[in-house]
């Protein structure tokens, strides 16, 4: 049993605010060993004062009751004691100002009081309830790092772990290291001053790889299957383009769940369905005793070139074998000196086209980028390297894409009197009868209207991320094989977090260079580096037993009670991350090092047999419980508040800060994120006679800001659901409502509460209350 | 030998950096020299292309900072001088004086009996404070600041007897500290252009002229208008504003390369106008359009698609007072359809670029580009704007890579 300790700050209009001999005798009354209040609480007089009460009690566990609790930190640090925190300042005082002169200040002082000994209250019993986390530690993990791919950005990431410290092995599809690196007659500049183009940084790179006795190689490699956790990936490779009893099999899709009728078939036939679409695979929840163990992975799988379709592009006069891509056209440059495949004629002239739009629209090809309009001025530049006499290139651009530094190398081109760089609209390619193509450009920097007659025409076609149409890493997990999330990001393993561009929904696995988004070489040799720290961050995690992003200061790991599980599958299906399996029966099978501890599974689980140690159904149904319902006044209806820790909260914060107030009636419960709240907390919520409840999270949909992706979007789902059950028991639906609020619009959040307590005040009380 | 690492400047790149390499167990010394950590995105209102607020990724690398015991950070506080090699560097650090008590995170006290006021710097003094203020309302870390000006004087001592006892502290004096670490990571980011610089632009000359930074402080909640995009001269909606590209990127008199974010931003600027009205047209005097990638590719055709959104091609080389006090006419080249452009607008707002901060304030020891970006050298790793123009994602990437380089180098010197 803990022995609580409650400290009250009376500081900042609290006194004022609230009757604080009042708070302490509920503290008292609902358990707290000592309660005590201070004018300067968080001041270093403060701080020794709950020094001293700790040693002298024996406090286990104590509560700050004042400021925010994102605003302390550091100052109350006693090893061993549970420290928790209730941000009455905020939620009560500063949002619950009386003007004095108020004729109804008595009752409405009497309003806030009540608020301010229900927080007293709930913060008593959290820490009755909660446990001191303790870390999960992986024992002995595995700390060596797979890399895929052997470009640029995967022997860069292998090399820079490797510098760290860490054991590499890449594991390449074809013969050679290199990538598309080797391809390439020369790579755009990297540095001051810009101007001449530099010789491919692929060569060396080989060198130092070979040269590396912690990288090993595996050229002609694919991945079967990957299994496992961070810190103990078991990963079965194949030789490329083989077919593996190993190979991950893959889920249904939810058409092939449905016969021919569109009807949902039986459990019993979604197997056989399932098992003749993997057939000649082992069940992904079978381990390859053979296969080679890893703490994580980087995935630098690269990308290839978009080649337009048969009949696309006829005004381009695609088709015409003088009519090449990018692609084709560096593969000329790399072989020598410039020469037509159709003829074998000298290529002197060239168009380079940007944007296939002509003059309905200025966009560059699909999957194109600043890396193909600085290719185009590079491979101009091939046209002038190979012809310094007569050789002439012309690139036609809508918009001219050379951000940052390269600036300088589009301006040293501006100084080469055989490349003419001009806007423009390509409306048509001809061919001129004379061995040639006649280039058609309109709305020209030269003029309105303009014809060219060159030898080639080069397209600035797009380069296609690896991941859009193959999962590459071949995870054997329950949610399948590739990244989620994929086709939101048109086949990219991007994130949709600006903030955290590693952050994927599959924890231990780091994109890294093309396949995320198109880099230049540079880019992808420093992205490598930051993905090569984000594997390496992983697989200590595991050791030390802390989540991973964002939660990175999080020792806990969610319990599972296994004895009442039902099967029901919900927990495995709703994991943002996968993190969860399961055995034949549907069991799930937790694998904590891919675990982010959002709570999405605890929030899923219909049993409440899913928690951590200091979170979970019965703290926060308790703290629930714990608020004092008047069950005979019409005046005093009472609502809870979920509101996501991150986002929500501090908005409440800071309006409460900027002076901004709302009702009294409603008791805020942070929460780790939406997708972590029970549908058990608001069934406990009206049974306890709370007249509504309200949850607040960030915004979901294609542009997510959760940060756990999906966590108020399954919120969403399950009040759904929730209303359905409110309704059979005769109870307006409304009573549960879910808001969107970003952390920035604390200005709107007051309104928002407000809006729900007058809806809510309008149905009147719940009709069970007092039962 | 030192095990430590420094990292100089705590907005976006330096707080990823600092984050990251404590989560590595390594010792980091995060100095900034402002009175909060975020740096330059704590000022913006959104990110594009998402429209997501800054403040939300910030809340996060704030918690992982305060929860970790590896990172100690400075505010207001600027690094002097880097002596020394990889794995072995002095760095002298000065910490200048807030003034104020770490439990002093209420300023209200002391704001009410405060009579002097000065310009708003976090809102480019759109707006004005007291002698005693919070930065902003999310700032962190979340303790008040006692303007220096205001210390020695009576305004000082009556601000102080205002606020609880010990919270204000006005015998504070700048503390040189001294700190030996194996390895520098530079995030010292980026300062918008002065616009000012740019006499045919006429920034300061006429009111309804603001920069895209000011922009993004007019359009924040937290902004001197609460949010509300209005023109300075008249607090009103403007009917037609002028965006401005280049104001001073892609030029060799001002600044020669490109600043990467300023056509984003101007889509983005243009978002938070039509949100709040949807009847605005809106003017860009471009060069190119630089939106590069799928993601922003994205964002621009959704743009473009806004009909009351004008897109011309031609750099704004005058601006001319308009038809009213209010109004100002921007006058380009029109590069394709040819003559001159002439366009009345009631707000112009000057995309102005990115200037590192190496070329204003270089810090001994470090050494910069002609432009001002930081050179790498063993033992000194720049990241983010300190080493070339990027976004916020580039930032975060370039941050990440910066820590394990950094890493690496303590590595290697040990």
């Amino acid at each position: 049993m803990a022995k609580i300790g409650v400290y009250i700050y009376t500081g900042d209009g609290i006194a004022e605010a609230v009757d604080v001999e009042g708070l302490i005798k509920v503290a008292t009354k609902s358990g707290a060993a000592v309660a005590k209040s201070h004018a300067d609480l968080y001041s270093p007089e403060g701080v020794a004062m709950v020094k001293q009460d700790i040693e002298a009690e024996g406090l286990t566990a104590i509560s700050l009751v004042g400021m925010s609790p994102r605003y302390e930190y550091k100052t109350f640090d006693f090893p061993g004691v549970y420290l928790d925190k209730t941000g009455i300042r905020e939620l009560v005082a500063w949002s619950h100002r009386i003007d004095p002169s108020d004729e109804k200040a008595d009752s409405k002082k009497e309003h806030v009081q009540e608020l301010a000994e229900d927080y007293i209250r709930m913060a008593v019993t959290k820490l009755q309830k909660v446990q001191m986390p303790t870390p999960d530690k992986l024992e002995a993990p595995n700390t060596r790092i797979l890399v895929i791919g052997g470009g640029v950005t995967g022997m860069t990431a292998a090399l820079e772990a490797a510098e760290a410290g860490y054991e590499v092995t890449i594991v390449e599809r074809t013969g050679e290291l290199g990538g598309y690196g080797m391809q390439v007659r020369k790579q755009i500049p990297v540095g001051p001053d810009y101007s001449s183009l530099v010789n491919p940084v692929a060569p060396s790179l080989i060198e130092k790889i070979k040269s590396n006795s912690k990288i090993t190689v595996k050229t002609e490699t694919e991945i079967a299957r990957i299994y496992g956790a961070p810190g103990k990936y078991r990963v079965s490779l194949k030789a490329a383009g083989t077919k593996s009893e190993w190979d991950a099999p893959v889920p249904l899709t939810p058409e092939e769940k449905l016969d021919a009728n569109g009807k949902e078939l039986s459990a019993e036939d979604q197997k056989k369905v399932y098992a003749a679409k993997n057939e000649g695979r082992n069940d992904y929840m079978v381990e390859d005793a053979n296969g080679e163990l890893f703490g994580a992975v980087i995935l630098a799988a690269g990308w290839k070139p978009a080649i337009p379709a048969d009949g696309e592009y006829p005004h381009l006069a695609w088709g015409n074998p003088n009519v090449l891509t990018n692609h084709q056209f560096e593969q000329l440059a790399k072989s020598g000196k410039l020469k037509r495949p159709s003829d074998g004629k000298e290529i002197k002239t060239v168009a380079f086209v940007q944007s296939p739009g002509g003059l309905n629209d200025d966009a560059d090809f699909p999957y194109a980028s600043a890396v193909t309009t600085m290719v185009s001025l590079k491979q101009a530049k091939y046209v002038r390297e190979d012809y310094p006499e007569d050789g002439k290139a012309y690139v036609l651009y809508q918009h001219m894409r050379t951000p940052g530094q390269y600036e300088y190398f589009y301006k040293g081109l501006q100084d080469d009197a055989g490349i003419f760089l001009s806007k423009g609209a390509v409306t048509a390619v001809k061919d001129n009868g004379a061995g040639g193509l006649t280039v058609t450009v309109e709305k020209t920097l030269l003029g309105d209207n303009i014809a060219l007659d060159v030898d080639v025409v080069v397209l600035a076609t797009g380069m296609l991320p690896a991941t859009k149409d193959e999962a590459v890493v071949n995870l054997a997990y329950r949610q399948g094989p590739a990244f989620r999330d994929l086709d939101l990001f048109g086949g990219y393993c991007d994130s949709n977090f600006i903030c955290f561009p590693y952050e994927t929904r599959r924890t231990g696995i780091y994109a890294a260079g093309p396949v995320r988004r198109t880099m230049t070489i540079e880019e992808s040799m420093e992205d490598a580096a930051g993905a090569a720290l984000k594997a390496i961050q992983a697989v200590k995690a595991a050791e030390e037993g802390h989540a991973v992003h964002p939660r990175t200061w999080d020792f806990d790991y969610p319990d599972f009670y296994f004895q009442r599980c039902t099967q029901c599958k919900r927990c495995t299906e709703e994991c943002p991350f996968g993190a969860l399996d399961d055995d034949e029966k549907g069991t799930p099978k937790p694998n904590p090092t891919r675990c982010r501890r959002c709570g999405t599974c605890m929030g899923a689980c219909p049993e409440r047999i899913i928690g951590f140690k200091d979170y979970n159904i019965d703290v926060v149904g308790s703290m629930i419980k714990s608020i004092e319902v008047p069950d005979d006044d019409e005046d005093k209806l009472r609502m809870v508040i979920f509101a996501c820790e991150n986002d929500a909260y501090p908005a409440l914060d800071m309006a409460a800060a900027k002076g901004l107030g709302w009702s009294p009636l409603p008791r805020i419960i942070p929460v780790r994120c939406l997708g972590s709240v029970n549908v058990a907390w608001i069934k406990d919520a009206m049974s306890s006679g709370l007249d509504g409840v309200l949850l607040l999270g960030c915004k979901f949909g294609d542009d997510y800001q959760c940060h756990f992706v999906k966590g108020s979007e399954l919120a969403d789902r399950r009040m759904a659901n929730v209303a359905e059950t409110i309704k059979s028991l005769g109870m307006e639906p409304e009573r549960v409502k879910l808001a969107q609020i970003a952390i920035d619009e604390y200005d709107k959040v007051p309104g928002v509460i407000d809006a729900f307590v007058e809806e809510i005040v309008g149905m009147g009380p719940n009709p069970f209350k007092g039962f | 030998m030192s095990q430590s690492i420094l990292v100089i400047g705590g907005g976006f790149s330096g707080l990823t950096a600092a984050v990251e390499a404590a989560e590595m167990g390594y010792q980091v010394y995060l100095v900034e020299k402002e009175s909060y950590l975020g740096g330059r995105v704590a000022q913006l209102n959104k990110y594009f292309p998402k429209l997501c607020p800054p403040t939300c990724g910030l809340e996060i690398n704030f918690r992982r900072v305060k929860t970790n015991p590896n990172i100690t950070f400075y505010t207001q506080a600027e690094v002097k001088s880097v002596q020394g090699s990889a794995g072995n560097f002095n760095v002298e650090v000065v910490v200048n004086p807030r003034y104020t008590t770490p439990q002093c995170t209420n300023c209200k006290p002391g704001e009410a009996v405060a009579s002097v006021e000065a310009p708003n710097e976090f809102n480019f003094g759109m707006d004005n404070r007291k002698g005693i203020y919070m930065p902003h309302p999310m700032s962190f870390p979340n303790q008040c600041v006692v303007d220096p000006a205001v210390a020695a004087s009576a305004e000082g001592q009556k601000i102080k007897d205002a606020m609880p006892a010990g919270h204000v502290d006005l015998s504070q004096k700048p503390e040189t500290i001294q700190l030996n670490v194996g390895a520098v990571i530079v995030a010292s980011g980026w300062k918008p252009y002065d616009p000012a610089n740019m006499e045919r632009l006429c920034y300061g000359k006429y009111p309804n002229i603001v920069t895209n930074m000011m922009l993004e402080r007019l359009a924040s909640p937290s902004g001197p208008t609460g949010g509300q995009i209005v023109r300075p001269s008249d607090k009103t909606m403007p009917k037609k504003v002028g965006f401005v590209q280049c104001a001073g990127s892609r030029d060799k008199a001002y600044l020669p390369y490109c600043s990467y974010i300023c056509c984003m931003a101007t889509l983005k600027h243009i978002c938070y106008i039509r949100e709040q009205s949807p009847d605005t047209e809106c003017y860009v005097f471009y060069i190119d359009i630089r939106s590069p990638g799928a993601k922003y590719e994205k964002f621009y055709a959704k743009v473009k698609a806004d009909a009351k959104v004008h897109f011309i091609k031609g750099k704004v080389a005058e601006v001319k007072p308009g038809s009213s006090a209010d109004s100002v006419v921007l006058v380009a080249e029109d590069t394709i359809g040819g003559g001159k452009v002439e366009q009345e607008v009631d707000m112009a707002v000057l995309a102005t670029g990115m200037q590192p901060v190496g070329a204003l304030n270089p810090i001994p020891g470090i050494e910069y580009d002609a432009d001002g970006f930081v050179k790498p050298k063993e033992g000194i790793v720049p990241c983010g704007c300190a080493k070339r123009p990027v976004d916020v994602v580039s930032s975060a990437q370039s941050a990440t890579a910066a820590a394990l380089k950094a890493i690496q180098m303590i590595r290697r010197a040990g």
